[in-house]
């Protein structure tokens, strides 16, 4: 077992709480909704295809998230959401084995 | 992205979720149709409100956005084409102590169900109706509807519509309706809100939503993917509550006006005078159960 810590800022202070997405590539359908609408920029389309063929989107800026959930509320296929994770559970939910 | 972000990830569950029947996922509507980014701003709107949910009843009528009441992990009721109003009225006079909100599309309660509609306004029936407007009948292939703005091309139009379409806050205004507010897809904090509003308000209120079709009404128009008509709603959309409902006609491809217009208070409800009539009548030593 690895623990992942906190990044923490040049202080050396632990980051106040972050974002954080959950995407279902399969559930997918590519519309681009949740990359137009995101407020801080933090998702992009992926190259990579899910089984029926659509790009899906990543978090590829993971550090601007700020875990609004409005890719939540925008994705017509319930496919991404977003919630706020304070750092210390965050670090504790990426465990890993 | 990392293996620690990704892990963390699976941690979040989306509010949708809880609503919905994640075994009949993925659903059928197209790439980037508007009618799942409703159903967000309703499953939000529901927990907001704070209403029982073993007292929460919800009625479709057919056609695309008729599949939500299949949809949504509640009491649902899939009804006829254009008699989502006549069940949810019966639904509503038998059971008083349930919350009855109607979900579907333009056609099914303009259309073919546009009797009921009007009356249930005019009655003043205690029910909240959403109507997804995508100005056509999508389910079937893309003909006309009475919301079809003049001039745009359906598939029963294909030189474009003759025929003045219906305003549908204005409709719904004139014979009665309490609460009425109209939103697009892209206004997805308002559209939630002007739900939950909806939903607590006593008396039959109203909640119109201008959401994309890109396989029909988009595409035969030749305006886009859907994320393109959302971009145009953001552009071309202007708020403005209270406005006349007179006002808020809809031309193909012209400002989009959006608010809140009606929010009244005091008026009897259906069930109000119902009750306060049979209340006099038992006083008089008349019974009427
Ligand atoms: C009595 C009857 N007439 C016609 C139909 C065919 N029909 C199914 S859905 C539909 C229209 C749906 O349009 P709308 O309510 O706007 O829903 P959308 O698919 O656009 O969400 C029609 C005409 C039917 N199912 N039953
Ligand atoms: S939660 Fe908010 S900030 Fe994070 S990806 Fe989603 S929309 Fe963007
Ligand atoms: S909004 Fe949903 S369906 Fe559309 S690209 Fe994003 S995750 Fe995929
Ligand atoms: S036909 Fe139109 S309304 Fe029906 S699922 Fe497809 S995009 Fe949505
Ligand atoms: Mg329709």
């Amino acid at each position: 077992m690895e623990k992942a810590t906190a990044p923490s800022n040049h202080n050396n202070k632990p980051k106040k709480p972050r974002g954080q997405v959950s995407i279902s590539s399969e559930r997918c359908k590519g519309c681009g909704f949740c990359v137009a609408f995101c407020p801080t920029g933090a998702l992009e389309m992926s190259e990579g295809y899910n089984a029926k063929g659509y790009h899906y989107p990543e978090l590829a800026n993971p550090e601007k998230c700020s875990g609004c959930d409005l890719c939540g509320m925008y994705c017509p296929d319930f496919a991404i959401c977003g919630a706020r994770v304070p750092w210390s559970e965050a670090a504790s939910a990426v465990t890993k084995e | 992205m990392t293996q620690a972000t990704a892990d963390a990830c699976e941690q979040i569950t989306s509010k949708t979720e809880e609503f919905v029947r994640s075994d009949r996922m993925p659903h059928i509507w197209c790439p980037g149709c508007g009618i799942g980014t409703t159903v967000n701003c309703f499953t939000r709107a529901i927990e907001q409100c704070g209403v029982d949910l073993n007292k929460l009843a919800i009625v479709s009528g057919i056609g695309c956005t008729g599949r939500v009441a299949g949809y949504l992990n509640l009491d649902s009721f899939h009804t006829t084409h254009g008699r989502a109003i006549p069940f949810a009225t019966g639904l509503k006079l038998s059971n008083p102590d349930l919350k009855v909100v109607l979900y579907s599309g333009d056609g099914d309660l303009i259309a073919i169900g546009g009797n009921h509609f009007i009356h249930a306004a005019r009655r003043n029936l205690d029910i909240t109706v959403i109507c997804v407007n995508n100005f056509n009948y999508a389910m079937t292939g893309g003909q006309v509807a009475p919301t079809t703005p003049i001039d745009a091309i359906g598939t029963t139009a294909p030189y474009g519509v003759c025929e003045r379409s219906f305003n549908l806050p204005f409709l719904a205004d004139s014979c009665g309706a309490v609460y009425v507010a109209r939103w697009t897809a892209f206004h997805v904090r308002q559209l939630t809100k002007a739900m939950v509003e909806a939903v607590n308000k006593r008396g039959f209120s109203f909640v119109e939503v201008i959401t994309p079709c890109p396989t029909l009404y988009e595409r035969r128009n030749r305006l886009g993917d859907g994320l393109a008509r959302m971009e145009w709603y953001k552009e071309n959309s202007v708020i403005k509550h209270d406005a006349d409902t007179r006002e808020c006609d809809i031309d193909f491809q012209g400002k989009i006006v959006c608010g809140k217009f009606v929010d009244k208070e005091d008026v009897p409800s259906l069930l109000q005078k119902r009750n306060q009539k049979t209340e006099e009548l038992r006083v008089k030593g008349i019974a009427c159960d």
